[in-house]
């Protein structure tokens, strides 16, 4: 076995738009870190730990909730995390091919 | 200090196969003496409780272990992301189904190349029909599927027919991972670098598939660290985010640390989090205190971290060197004559290749299991 240390070749984020409904790759996995009490992401090479609007996203994306809804939920709980914000987070985790889209 | 993320378990040097390019080490009669089951649920309930949240269970060949079941169901109680790096050897559907039930989460299976023979002539053994079906079980189960391809003189040219049968299997993930230079691939190192001409046409190949499977796969490629202008940031720096724990019970930062000058840490004598915390196999190059110059001074020493340790001990003796990759250090000329032997005409063409011994069964002497 090797220590594998890891080059992307992809480009680092994709177009979403408000009509797509993401949700985790298969190999992905929304989790809870005792130690660290953080929300976080667990995936065969990488974790990614949260932070809470990351985190809310996430919970989210189900792959039935769009990325317009996810924004007006997250609106009505955080008063106002922008849709900007929302598209670019999800954008780069699809690029990673962590998250992947389902539309209409 | 962090928490470390992942574990690196090494259930076993033992395997089936006898891969050149393997990164185990040579003296491999010495890890015989392997941890027990309890040993090993003990290290993964200490682990989970420092802040790990991978599993890697590898070797060798761990489904030599008749206990990784039981390994897996523990760390998946542990709520650990469990990971199976497997030649597929022994990967029977019964097993398949246990190990499923018992909770583990992802399957990475290498092969050696893109068809039968060329494969199980670099694998030593025939295996190749064996990994396709087991790569199709995996799918079968439900299982996200890692397809792995150690790059070398010998398949690198068969990137693109690699590729269609990642396509073919429905591998989620692809990874195609030119040779680190450690163990039994160190030994095979003349015989294993490729030329440039062909690492150029293999990128090409895989600049073109990322773009076409954009959708459907996730394909990493790991450069040759040779002919690049700087080192790897390896394992994101010494004992930062992860561990490995070796059969017969040592720690180390990386798989790869067991050849270094540095006194041995033990789970059978300590428990992981103190290991961790203090024994100097993980202390010794933590952080950039230690860092010699050019390292010292480069802005790009919390990137790389001078690269990896291993690497500067065995190409200059001494682990606390700059990186010879790195084309600031002072060593790079020993990098550099090994690429440029490389790529002469002249070179002596694969007559060096020492396959590492294959061991199916148990050393002599060994602990009993369980
Ligand atoms: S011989 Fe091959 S399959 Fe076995 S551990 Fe080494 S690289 Fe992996
Ligand atoms: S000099 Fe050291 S820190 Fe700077 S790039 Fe080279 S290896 Fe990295």
């Amino acid at each position: 076995m090797d220590p594998t240390p890891l080059t992307r070749t992809r480009p680092s984020t994709a177009e979403v738009s408000g009509t797509d409904r993401p949700r985790p790759a298969r190999h992905v996995r929304l989790d809870y870190s005792r130690t660290r009490q953080r929300r976080i992401l667990l995936h065969p090479e990488a974790v990614v730990v949260l932070n809470g609007t990351g985190a809310a996203i996430l919970e989210l994306c189900d792959g039935r909730h769009t990325v317009a809804e996810i924004v007006s939920e997250l609106g009505t709980r955080y008063r106002g995390v922008p849709e900007e914000e929302v598209r670019r987070f999800v954008g780069r985790l699809v690029a990673r091919r962590w998250l992947e889209l389902s539309d209409g | 200090m962090d928490s470390p993320f992942g574990l690196l378990a090494e259930l076993t040097y033992r395997c089936p196969l006898a891969c050149p390019y393997c990164s185990n080490p040579l003296n491999l009669a010495d890890y015989g003496d392997e941890l027990t089951t309890g040993d090993w649920m003990r290290v993964l309930t200490e682990a989970g409780d420092l802040g790990v949240l991978q599993c890697h269970l590898s070797g060798g060949e761990p489904l030599l272990r008749r206990d990784l079941v039981e390994i897996v169901a523990h760390a998946h109680l542990l709520g650990l992301y469990t990971n199976l790096i497997t030649s597929a050897v022994g990967f029977s559907r019964p097993r398949a189904e246990l190990l499923r039930t018992a909770g583990l989460d992802h399957v990475q299976i290498s092969i050696q190349a893109d068809e039968p023979a060329r494969s199980d002539r670099i694998a030593g053994v025939p295996s190749f029909r064996r990994k396709v079906e087991a790569m199709g079980l995996v799918k079968e189960l439900g299982w996200p599927l890692t397809m792995n391809v150690v790059l070398h003189r010998y398949n690198i040219g068969h990137v693109a027919e690699v590729l269609a049968l990642a396509e073919e299997v429905g591998a989620d993930r692809v990874e195609l991972a030119n040779t680190q230079y450690y163990g039994w691939a160190w030994r095979n190192r003349a015989a294993l670098l490729p030329s440039r001409a062909q690492l150029a046409a293999a990128e090409e190949v895989v600049r073109a598939a990322v773009e076409r499977l954009r959708d459907r796969m996730d394909i990493v490629y790991v450069i040759p660290d040779y002919y690049s202008r700087y080192p790897k940031p390896c394992m994101g720096g010494w004992a930062s985010r992860q561990l490995t724990v070796t059969p017969n019970g040592d720690v180390l930062p990386c798989p790869a640390a067991q050849s270094l000058p540095l006194p041995r840490a033990s789970v059978r004598e300590e428990p992981l989090e103190r290991i961790w915390a203090e024994a100097p196999v993980m202390t010794a190059f933590r952080g950039t205190d230690w860092m010699p110059e050019p390292c010292r001074g480069c802005p790009r020493r919390e990137v790389d971290f001078g690269g990896c340790r291993c690497q500067a001990f065995l190409l200059t003796g001494d682990p606390a060197r700059t990186d010879p990759v790195c084309h600031l250090s002072p060593d790079h000329e020993l990098v550099e004559r090994a690429v440029t032997a490389a790529n002469s005409e002249r070179r002596p063409r694969g007559s060096a290749l020492v396959p590492r011994p294959h061991q199916a069964r148990r050393p002599v002497g060994p602990r009993q299991v369980r």
